[in-house]
């Protein structure tokens, strides 16, 4: 353990970016470094992704690990642990941080079993404890009923971080910091899966992740009619749509549309719950937002708990008189 | 195809925010009274995975379950829904474990039930949303593994997995045997038939206890825990709600409109 030493994030690139999440990262794992006066690496994985860390740097990293491979273009389990089990037994970093996403919820636990040390997921806070110098993991549990503070002495320390829960420094591209390849070595015989194709469900309007305004719908819109109703009033918004888990599992709208705990996590500034009586699963996707918005029948749904403002009716009435009213302020 | 699907008893997840309820001197959640305690959903899905490829290409599926004070009206749930077997780790000394004892003693299970094509999870538990066992399980038998899988079919001795990504999903084919995880998106798991309770109310589950699965007390239960939890707590919610109030709903909706532009917020 003592041998162990400073904070590593794997900084995933999309779109020839770096990610949203890996500077969410790079600025939580910032924090953590300095508390423990060490340094801050950045491990970037993939094909032609080494142009990029200097970015790394400019949001926080003191160092840049970068595995570069034609192997690694698609994310894959075998390939990305074999590589990141090479790095982490290099480098042997104290603390190892990934995003709560389609990667990180894949790689980390697999790889936590293959180094022999623990994992949390899905942490919305980490921080050191002052005396023990261990890395504190909270996460929510039983939907978000609760959260739990972890902790674990097996080194690394890895946890992933949910999407929007750390704050990315502003960038600095005067920052120094040094860049360093390490060898994929993969062997590809032993990448047991293929990835044939990716498809992609398209929504149209404004993507979830990006809006400022959200109008989501939940159990009670009744059918997929609703929802083209809560469309309307979102194009008047400029809003993105979205949905509880009801109608996703019902069919109503695309299973890409849903806010929660298993589906995308939002925080826009106004997010406007129709129908949505507020389970925990559901407010684990839109708790970060900065006001919610509530229309439910209900007086005693749950999600009253968590808006700023509410109306309690039948949506079918309040929407419809909600929505001409805005047109006319808007105008 | 033989398959095996890990299943757990957890507190209902649909039961109401407001029973659920702390004992913070023990850490733990109090189960909440005359609300019994059911199959993880994600689990119930991972079961019908399992039963959409028996449907279509014949098979034998095993339900493993691990836990303590499991009900057997709950556990056989997956057995009253098609599956074959049940085999249960039911032992105190399985009691308060981890991802990392509860995954080493499901591997043992696994192992000594032998023949297998597919091991299925639930994406996560529905009480601790742990999220790891299914990849732990596949490291520690050296499986492939899939997660948070859709669809699954089984053609050419392969899995081609459906895998849910943020804008839609990836094909993924893996060789078997290989450890698959469900998701939600999978749909919602059939109901029990009649027949199916009754062929599960005659049917017997196996009970192993640690010493039928050749594993060490220290590796299981609460002594083979890795991580330590600190602390269990329930957030705090602040509850200051402003109800927008009108002559009926419509002069509400109209109202909350005003009320949000002079708010400055839309």
């Amino acid at each position: 353990m003592a041998d162990n030493k400073g904070v590593m994030i794997l900084a995933e690139v999309g779109d020839g970016k770096l990610a949203g999440i890996a500077t969410e990262l790079l600025g939580a794992g910032r924090k953590l470094a300095d508390d423990l006066g060490e340094e801050l690496s950045a491990v970037m994985v993939g094909s032609g992704v080494g142009a990029l860390a200097q970015e790394a740097i400019a949001f926080g990293a003191d160092k840049v690990y970068v595995v570069e491979d034609p192997l690694l273009k698609d994310y894959r389990t075998d390939s990305y642990v074999a590589v990141m089990e090479k790095v982490a037994k290099e480098v042997m970093p104290k603390v190892l941080l990934m995003g709560q996403n389609s990667v990180g919820r894949d790689l980390a636990p697999r790889l936590a079993f293959k180094l022999d040390t623990t994992v949390t997921l899905d942490c919305v806070e980490l921080a050191i404890d002052p005396d023990s110098k261990l890395l504190l993991q909270t996460k929510p549990v039983y939907g978000g009923n609760a959260r739990a503070i972890f902790t674990s002495e097996s080194m690394p320390q890895m946890a992933t971080l949910r999407m929007k829960a750390g704050e990315p420094l502003a960038r600095d591209d005067s920052r120094k910091g040094e860049v360093v390849n390490i060898d994929a070595g993969l062997d590809a015989s032993a990448i047991r899966t293929e990835v044939m194709e990716k498809v992609l469900e398209e929504v149209e309007g404004i993507k979830l992740e990006d809006a400022s305004v959200v109008v989501s719908g939940g159990r009670g819109i009744g059918g997929p009619e609703g929802f083209e109703e809560l469309g309307e009033l979102a194009k008047l918004l400029k809003a993105a749509v979205g949905a509880s888990r009801p109608p996703c599992d019902n069919g109503w709208v695309p299973d890409t549309m849903q806010v929660g705990l298993t589906g995308k996590i939002v925080s826009p500034d106004v997010y406007i719950a129709v129908a949505i009586s507020g389970s925990s699963q559901h407010l684990a996707g839109c708790s970060g937002s900065k006001n919610i918005i509530a229309i439910n029948r209900d007086a005693d749904a749950n999600i009253f708990k968590e808006a700023a403002y509410g109306v309690v009716g039948d949506w079918k009435k309040v929407v419809p008189a909600f929505k001409e009213k805005l047109k006319e302020l808007l105008s | 195809m033989n398959m095996i699907v890990c299943v757990k008893q957890v507190i209902d997840p649909e039961a109401p925010p407001a029973s659920f309820k702390i004992d913070t001197a023990k850490n733990s959640v109090v189960p909440p009274a005359g609300v019994p305690p059911v199959i993880s959903p994600f689990d119930e899905q991972a079961v019908e995975a399992a039963l959409r490829i028996k449907d279509a290409m014949g098979g034998k599926i095993t339900a493993v379950s691990l836990g303590t004070g499991l009900l057997r009206d709950v556990v056989k749930k997956p057995l009253s829904m098609g599956a074959d077997e049940l085999v249960l780790l039911e032992d105190p000394a399985f009691d308060g474990g981890d991802s990392w004892s509860t995954a080493t003693a499901l591997a043992a299970a696994i192992k000594k039930i032998g023949e297998y094509d597919i091991v299925f999870c639930g994406r996560q538990a529905a009480d601790w949303d742990s999220g790891q066992v299914g990849s732990g399980l596949a490291e520690l038998l050296g499986l492939p593994s899939v997660t948070l899988a859709k669809k699954v079919e089984v053609m050419d001795g392969k899995a081609k997995v459906e895998r849910v990504i943020p804008d839609g999903y990836e094909v993924v084919w893996v060789s078997l045997p290989a450890l698959i995880t469900v998701s939600n998106e999978l749909g919602e798991p059939r109901y029990a038939t009649i027949k199916g309770i009754m062929a599960a109310k005659r049917k017997e589950p196996i009970v192993w206890a640690p010493a039928d699965l050749g594993i060490d007390a220290s590796q299981i239960g609460a002594t083979g825990r890795r991580t330590k939890m600190l602390r269990l707590f329930q957030p705090v919610r602040e509850g200051t709600c402003e109800i927008i109030e009108g002559e009926d709903e419509s002069d509400a909706g109209a109202n909350l409109a005003i009320r949000l532009s002079e708010a400055k917020l839309l």
